[in-house]
């Protein structure tokens, strides 16, 4: 198996030199993303594009068999009375449910186009030794992921043993062989706007071909200050190497309206290379469903309700 | 300092009428105003409700519903009693902003006070109307079968136009007595008391969405109010045949329930009953499988 990971991994920066965040000026930044005006016909191109961008998650500990094929099921058939409307990206499960999905999507001769994600490096807190997780990430790549989503380990991070997770990510990395790697740095556990800089500068040099906000576990989760600084860092890191790093917000984006101000910042900040499944993502699961209840009501005239749309 | 009691220095406070949603009073997104006159002087620059305050509205109170319907009957029936003694307190005030808008004093105190009363007499009702209702029927098998109503959902009302205050709280009431949760298009030529009744309702612990009161013009919102596939009945109270012909087209997209009540003289026992309470329930029946 070919190792990415030698190619996309660089060494461990001077975490002490990354630039530092102006908390003010991102927040006054965000608030103009959220005064765009998107009308009609743009608002509409919008909503299905985030709709196509959707990794549609169930990750608890009540999930059975049943329940992930019927989000597979989901995945593939959003809301048929409407037609042309793309499917979500992918599917993200817990490892032991990779299988479960794998097969679900692949009966339906969907292998290619709606990808398996896993959560794995023990989601969500990330408190098991390495060999553990490097074993759970194979396990899951061997079930049939097409992306892993592992956890950095930020007690290590805050304590300030950078050269620790930049050597876990990437061995993670290394063990994901074909998979790609989303790197959560749950940013709701570090505390500072410049923790989150330094985190994602973190990852991408170890190898991450996505970072993530939050494992969805944590309040608060995906935020929009957070997001446009891991954006921006995603914008320094390819000036400065020339690789593409994608971005997942998850965890708390739920209304159309939010999903569509985080991609007017997506659009301002990377630009229209990122504004693709293949390098952006809302980790949600009730956000599809206000997706299509949104497109409903464009091409209806009239305001949805939550009770013609199926629950999962 | 001015003289409080120089009316030359002191300067009126006059209050900004806005909109009542979510247990909020925001103004209308849209910024749009009517000045609202009386004869040639201008008393207040009203919202102009939009769809989209609509929206918002109608959000609110499917997010409310749970928690409201969920409530004791006998707990929703104290709220609308303490709905009542907050009006009582603040009688004068709405007597004068009655007379502000047009009515006559003898006929603006008849209004207050029958609005105060009809609270009370459908915080009465709200424990008592599902016996009323309900029913155990006969069937020929071994079930006990028995019949209860439940709250719709969300009731958006066109209050009527010619009883700016009674008419407003008449319908509400009855609406909320059963447990529903409301959005209330005011009267376009008498709206201010429709605001100072949201405030009334604020003060008196009624959970943020169970009510919620816009003001705008009726040819807009109708089609909002009729249309909206979240909303579960609509009540109609003025009469318009072509507007009611609009409402019913709309109401077919999801089967609500349309609910009219026309010629009605609200100041009389006409305008209330436990009927009123009855136009937005489901019913529902239980075959409860029994031994033998």
């Amino acid at each position: 198996m070919s190792t990415p990971a030698s190619t996309s991994s660089s060494p461990l920066p001077r975490l002490d030199l990354v630039s530092r965040v102006d908390q003010t000026g991102v927040e006054e930044r965000v608030a103009r993303f959220c005064k765009r005006s998107i009308k009609k016909a743009s608002k509409m191109q919008a909503l299905k594009l985030a709709l196509g961008m959707i990794d549609l998650t169930t990750l608890e500990g009540q999930d059975t068999p049943g329940k992930v094929r019927q989000l597979c099921q989901k995945a593939i058939h959003l809301h048929d009375s409407i037609p042309g409307l793309p499917h979500v990206a992918a599917v993200c499960v817990y490892p032991v449910m990779v299988g479960v999905a794998r097969k679900a999507l692949d009966d339906q001769g969907l292998a290619g186009e709606i990808k398996v994600a896993s959560v794995a490096t023990a989601f969500p807190s990330g408190m098991s030794p390495l060999h553990i997780k490097l074993e759970e990430t194979k396990i899951a790549v061997a079930e049939g992921a097409d992306e892993i989503d592992m956890v950095i380990s930020r007690g290590a991070f805050l304590r300030g043993d950078y050269g620790y997770v930049f050597d876990e990510i990437a061995a993670v990395r290394d063990a994901c062989g074909e998979a790609h790697l989303k790197v959560i740095l749950e940013t709701g556990e570090l505390g500072t706007l410049d923790q989150v800089r330094r985190a994602s500068v973190l990852a991408m040099h170890a190898g991450a071909d996505f970072i993530k906000t939050s494992t969805g576990k944590i309040q608060p989760a995906a935020t929009m200050p957070v997001t446009l600084v891991m954006l921006q860092a995603i914008r320094d890191h390819y000036y400065e190497t020339g690789r593409q790093v994608g971005m997942k917000p998850a965890g708390g984006i739920s209304k159309a309206k939010l999903a569509i101000q985080y991609l007017v910042m997506l659009r301002e900040t990377l630009g229209q290379a990122w504004m693709a499944p293949e390098w952006f993502r809302f980790g949600a699961s009730s956000l599809a469903n206000d997706l299509i209840m949104q497109i409903q009501k464009q091409q209806t005239g009239v305001y949805q309700s939550a009770d013609y749309f199926s629950k999962d | 300092m001015a003289d409080l009691k120089d009316k030359n220095t002191r300067l009126a406070v006059g209050k900004t009428y806005k909109l009542y949603i979510d247990g909020k009073f925001p103004r209308t997104e849209s910024g749009r105003y009517y000045p609202l006159h009386n004869k040639d002087e201008i008393i207040a620059n009203v919202c102009l409700g939009s769809r989209k305050d609509t929206r918002e509205a109608v959000v609110a109170a499917r997010k409310a519903f749970a928690g409201w319907s969920g409530t004791s009957a006998y707990l929703r029936g104290q709220i609308l009693y303490r709905i009542a003694e907050m009006l009582e307190g603040r009688s004068e005030q709405f007597v004068a902003e009655l007379v502000k808008q047009g009515l006559t004093k003898a006929k603006a105190r008849t209004e207050v006070a029958v609005s105060i009363d009809r609270l009370v007499y459908y915080a009465g009702w709200t424990d008592k109307f599902q016996q009323v209702f309900s029913s155990v029927n006969p069937v020929s098998s071994a079930h006990f079968n028995f019949t209860v109503p439940e709250p719709t959902g969300v009731v958006t009302i066109i209050a009527p136009e010619e009883s700016g205050l009674l008419g407003l709280v008449s319908n509400i009431a009855a609406a909320i007595a059963g447990g529903n949760t409301c959005v209330a298009l005011a009267s376009y030529s008498m709206p201010l008391s429709a605001i100072s009744f949201t405030e009334v309702l604020h003060a008196a612990d009624v959970p943020a969405g169970v009510v919620n009161v816009l003001t705008g013009s009726r040819a807009e919102l109708t089609e909002q109010f009729a249309a909206h596939m979240d909303v579960n009945a609509i009540v109609y109270c003025d009469g318009d045949a072509a507007v009611d012909r609009e409402i019913q087209l709309h109401a077919a997209n999801n089967i609500k329930r349309v609910v009219r009540r026309t010629g009605i003289d609200w100041s009389t026992e006409k305008g209330q009953g436990p009927y009123f309470i009855r136009d937005t329930q489901e019913f529902k029946t239980t075959w409860h499988p029994v031994g033998g």
